[in-house]
């Protein structure tokens, strides 16, 4: 029998793909620029061939190696034709055009920062590329929100049912549109970002655009799963690429070891999380989520279940105890990884549990919302006190990050109507808050590589607007005035744990709200105290300058009119939507 | 809708975002043109105020007056709702006035980033006026929260030696109090479902059981009392007072803490009447102990910012007892001493600071005494806020201390008869250390001989240290001459609010 497939409902996810099959594709064809590496620079040195060639590669469409570069930039075109005007800059001014051969001394007078730009104009337009894919998507998704309704594809044939609604594989809903929408516009964020780090020419362009568009195939698709395989897989697919971006960047002792780090983490808490999923099966006899039902006589085992499921996500978004990894994680990888750990994939983590809590097993509240409520109140107090001690500005945004899943999780640890809705809003808000304060430190570390506390001192003279960018987002992740949306943040959680009756949480949540202001407070004074010593040169910033804007107005809208964001919520959640 | 409080909130805030602008780049030109800039919106604001002041009713005080109502964030129940009564209107008027006298006294002194000030004193005066006119529960916490970063950077960075830890000790404290205070907030909500100030009170705590009362009214005193402060949460104050610039402790003694007060005025005792019955007498206790703690901890000062600190434990201990009271007279007294007290140690802290400034030193044992010969009129000045604070009758801080005592002499239905008589005597022996040791101080500081050791020829009095200072002085006499000025507006918002007849 064949299935009608609804590709409307699965056009982010499929463009998405689409993106990186290109990326991949482009990545293969595009003339190859001088190795990346200072070591290699020093090789482009004495052959002398190899760099130009990219250049006139770039401007004749034709490589010395043979390869027909105009096979295919549909859409790029226009971009690789502005990029010589890049190159010659980094030359020098030299028209970059002719023999390939006749500039062997010019290309040697490029710095290995040079090489980068070279590289990143060879390859920049795969970062275009990606954006217009985030772009395109992120479009689709807005159609699919205008449009309203549910719909749904990949299901059961109807004939195949008995009694009620056949069940369905992949659904769009509000649910669904809300995390997608925030999984977008983060990723619009990381690109920004990614463009940056890769000007410094030590990450491979190319694979790291296709796995960053394979995260995000995962990570929007596993919203719209109500199947637990479809669930499994989605999460690996938000996971996998994850550890390939983390390594990536080669010759880097720190940036491999979390990668492996991240690598056996992921893969245990997959086998536990595995473990569990496979019992909810053998419980219930499906694998859709609202037919998850376990009878009464069997709740040992959906005790068992529940918590092996529970611990599988509490390694991916950190919770406590499964958060030691985050902080070796957070600083080996690139800041941009860093970020995407900490919104996209921590979205991604959380928008499954919710899915598996909430939809599928809500009628087991009495069970999974003790187990989340001390969970979330050990997050966020070890979290914050870990994040107290911190001098490495990505360590402590890592640790902080741990304390946040913990307001995250709180509201599903009492039992009340709302209690998804206020996890989910909280996520958004933090979404933009932390993604914010990624790009600020993105932005420092192009400056010193160091990367710690003390090299934001003084900040506010150097660049008065990326300081006061970076106190916001600070102000909002503590939660006080004028940071409103951090606030209000943090009065919904408040709200549904009081009214769900959790007093107790609610007080270990108020101590840990003065405790993590301590260490944002201590930040924010950094960046307005006067500097002792210049820092060096900046670099290109300009796509992080756009990822700073991007992350402040959104940041500023959800504080001025936060309503926004509550309107998007879906009412009440259920397998169906 | 009225357009006086939404104007109120934009004119300074406004005032701050301008200033983000890049101004010109003369320094000469730019410091010229900041300060007056500075006095030119403070001055709008207090212009506002006096409006306010002037076109309000006062035939009906106890009403919501220029009441805007507007949905802001449905999803959190909370609305843009302001409004002015007779309880909120004189700290508006104080809080620009206050505001207004800091921008008079900066034209005279040398700050660094003088822009970065003035816009944190703008943004600082947006909240301070917000807190008091707010009348959804939500929006009033905003309001409360969005002074505390202004301030920490006030402290943290024009303070003095120890401004860092005394900038992060003042705003951990407020945010732990913070805290509590919007638990006890949504408790409410949870419970009447409602954040509407105006309608919680008339209805008189119905709706909520006695003991969520009690546990709101505890919850919500810690946040407040935090802020006022009462014993045995003061111990921010203190330090906070003495690390920050003169402007900053100003704010923070004239306005800041009135926030705290105010919420039990408007909040706390309207909204939770049988919590307030409950723990009252607590209360009571609590801030009798702080007035003679206060006035032994000022005893055993050196430091004049310090000392001056340590009296507003003690003053304020008075004001919480007016509300401990639950009687119209001794509310009544709290918002007086509440004014009151902002105009007088609004008035001391300035000249402090100006001693500081002229001495180098807030020491007392340093500064020597003679002031009076040295500084006449200086001397003079600091003797009269003395002896307002201390509580001499014709002056205003006399009538609040005064009233509360009377109204511990006459406690409120249910509470007990004996035990507040003995809190009216203890707090008439805190009247009594209160004037032993400004006394003394001034003994040490104004009188005697020159000290031949500190400085050479200091500058009396200057011109804008005057223009700032005036204001203060001739309201401390018109209050304390005709105190009704200011009973007759709280008087009726008093009863409307304690639901007498």
């Amino acid at each position: 029998m064949i299935q009608s497939i609804d590709y409307a409902a699965l056009a982010p996810a499929l463009i998405l793909a689409v993106t990186a099959a290109l990326v991949l594709l482009l990545d293969a064809f595009l003339p190859r620029a001088p190795e990346p590496d200072p070591r290699a620079a020093a090789g482009a040195r004495s052959n002398g061939r190899a760099a130009p060639a990219a250049v006139a590669g770039a401007m004749a469409a034709s490589d010395p190696d043979g390869v027909p570069v105009k096979a295919g930039v549909p859409g790029g075109v226009g971009t690789v034709s502005g990029v010589p005007a890049d190159v010659r800059a980094a030359t020098g001014g030299l028209p970059a055009a002719g023999d390939a051969d006749a500039e062997p001394a010019r290309s040697a007078s490029g710095s290995p920062a040079a090489a980068g730009l070279w590289r990143a104009g060879g390859r920049g337009v795969l970062g275009l590329v990606t954006l217009a894919g985030v772009l395109v998507a992120l479009g689709a998704l807005v159609a699919q929100a205008v449009s309203g309704g549910v719909r749904r594809t990949f299901c059961v044939p109807r004939d195949l049912v008995t009694g009620g609604e056949p069940p369905c594989s992949y659904v769009i809903d509000p649910f669904t549109l809300v995390i997608g929408g925030l999984v977008l516009v983060a990723a619009l964020v990381v690109v920004l970002l990614s463009m940056a780090e890769l000007a410094g020419g030590a990450i491979p362009v190319g694979e790291w655009y296709f796995l960053l568009l394979c995260t995000l195939v995962g990570a929007v698709a596993l919203p719209a799963s109500r199947d637990l395989i479809m669930l499994v897989v989605a999460l690996e697919l938000v996971s996998l690429p994850v550890f390939a971006l983390t390594g990536l960047k080669r010759y880097d002792a720190a940036s491999s070891e979390a990668a492996l780090k991240l690598f056996l983490v992921s893969v245990v808490s997959t086998a536990v999380m595995l473990f569990g999923v496979s019992l909810l099966y053998g419980l219930s006899g499906s694998i859709y989520l609202d037919r998850l039902t376990v009878g009464p006589e069997l709740r040992p085992v959906a005790v068992v279940a529940i918590v092996l499921v529970i611990a599988g996500f509490a390694f991916k978004v950190a919770a406590v105890p499964f958060h030691s990894w985050a902080g070796d994680v957070y600083q080996g990888a690139p800041v941009p990884v860093a970020a995407l750990l900490s919104v996209i994939s921590k979205a991604a983590g959380f928008a499954g549990l919710i899915l598996l809590l909430v939809v599928a097993l809500g009628a087991q509240a009495a069970l999974w919302s003790p187990v989340v409520g001390v969970i979330a109140a050990l997050t966020m107090t070890v979290g914050n006190l870990l994040a107290l001690r911190q001098r490495h500005a990505v360590r402590l945004l890592a640790w902080s990050s741990v304390a946040q899943s913990g307001y995250i999780l709180a509201p599903l640890g009492v039992r009340s109507e709302g209690a998804a809705g206020a996890s989910i809003a909280y996520l958004v808000f933090y979404a933009a808050m932390n993604l914010g304060a990624f790009t600020v430190v993105m932005l420092v570390s192009r400056r010193s590589a160091g990367n710690t506390l003390d090299d934001y001192r003084g900040l506010a003279f150097r660049s008065p607007a990326a300081a006061l960018a970076l106190g916001f987002f600070l102000i909002c992740l503590a939660g006080l005035p004028p940071g409103l949306a951090g606030l209000f943040a943090k009065v919904i959680v408040f709200r549904e744990i009081i009214e769900g009756g959790g007093v107790a949480l609610a007080i270990v949540m108020a101590v840990n709200t003065v405790i993590g202001l301590y260490y944002y407070v201590a930040w924010i004074a950094k960046l307005f105290t006067p500097a002792p010593q210049p820092a060096g040169p900046a670099g290109r910033t300009t796509p992080v300058a756009i990822a700073i804007t991007v992350a402040m107005v959104v940041a500023v809208a959800f504080s001025v009119a936060p309503q926004a964001v509550f309107d998007l919520l879906p009412g009440a959640l259920s397998a169906r939507g | 809708m009225s357009w006086i409080p939404i104007a109120l909130l934009t004119v300074p805030l406004a005032g701050a975002l301008l200033l983000l602008a890049p101004g010109p780049t003369r320094p000469e030109t730019r410091a010229r043109l900041l300060r007056a800039y500075g006095l030119g919106v403070s001055g709008i604001t207090f212009v506002l105020a006096l409006v306010l002041a002037l076109t309000f009713d006062y035939g009906d005080a106890g009403r919501m007056q220029f009441t805007t109502d507007q949905s802001w964030i449905p999803g959190l129940d909370l609305r843009f709702h302001l409004g002015v009564d007779g309880i909120s209107l004189p700290l508006i008027v104080l809080t620009t006035l206050l505001t207004l006298l800091c921008f008079v006294y900066l034209t005279g002194t040398r700050n660094e980033r003088p822009r970065a000030l003035s816009c944190t004193l703008l943004v600082l005066e947006v909240g301070m006026i917000g807190t008091f006119l707010a009348l959804d529960l939500l929006l009033f916490f905003v309001f409360f929260e969005v002074v505390l970063i202004p301030m920490y950077f006030v402290i943290a960075i024009w303070g003095g030696q120890g401004r860092r830890a005394a900038a992060i000790k003042f705003i951990l404290y407020t945010v732990l109090g913070s805290v509590v205070l919007l638990l006890g907030l949504l408790l409410i909500w949870a419970q009447t479902g409602t954040l509407d100030m105006v309608a919680l009170a008339q209805a008189h705590g119905s709706g909520m059981a006695r003991s969520v009362q009690i546990v709101a009214f505890v919850a919500i005193g810690i946040g407040l009392a935090v802020k006022t402060p009462m014993w045995p949460l003061h111990t921010w104050l203190p330090d906070a007072h003495t690390e920050a610039p003169t402007v900053g402790s100003v704010l923070l003694a004239g306005v800041l803490l009135k926030m705290g007060t105010y919420g039990f005025a408007r909040i706390a005792i309207p909204v939770l009447p049988e919590g307030a019955a409950a723990v009252a007498p607590w209360l009571g206790a609590f801030a009798v102990v702080g007035i003679i703690y206060g006035a032994l901890a000022c005893l055993a000062q050196r430091d004049l910012k310090r000392m001056i600190a340590y009296s507003s434990v003690g003053h304020m201990g008075f004001v919480l007892l007016g509300f401990a009271t639950l009687t119209p007279v001794g509310i009544n007294a709290a918002l007086f001493g509440n004014v009151a007290h902002g105009l007088i140690t609004g008035l001391l802290f300035f000249l402090a600071g100006a001693v500081k400034e002229r001495y180098g030193t807030a020491d007392m044992p340093t500064l020597g005494g003679g002031m009076l010969g040295r500084l006449p009129r200086m001397g003079s000045l600091l003797t009269f806020a003395c002896v307002a604070s201390l509580g001499l009758p014709g002056l205003a801080g006399f009538w609040g201390e005064m009233l509360a005592l009377l109204g511990a002499y006459e406690p409120g239905a249910g509470l007990s008869r004996p035990l507040y008589l003995t809190f009216m005597a203890i707090g008439g022996i805190g009247t009594v250390l209160t004037a032993a040791y400004f006394l003394v101080m001034l003994s040490k500081v104004t009188h005697g001989p020159p000290a031949k050791t500190s400085g050479g020829l200091m500058a009396d009095v200057r011109g804008y240290e005057l223009a700032a200072w005036v204001p203060l002085v001739a309201l401390i006499l018109l209050f304390g001459l005709w105190p009704k000025a200011l009973l007759l507006i709280t008087t009726p918002a008093v009863q409307t609010l304690l639901g007498a007849p």
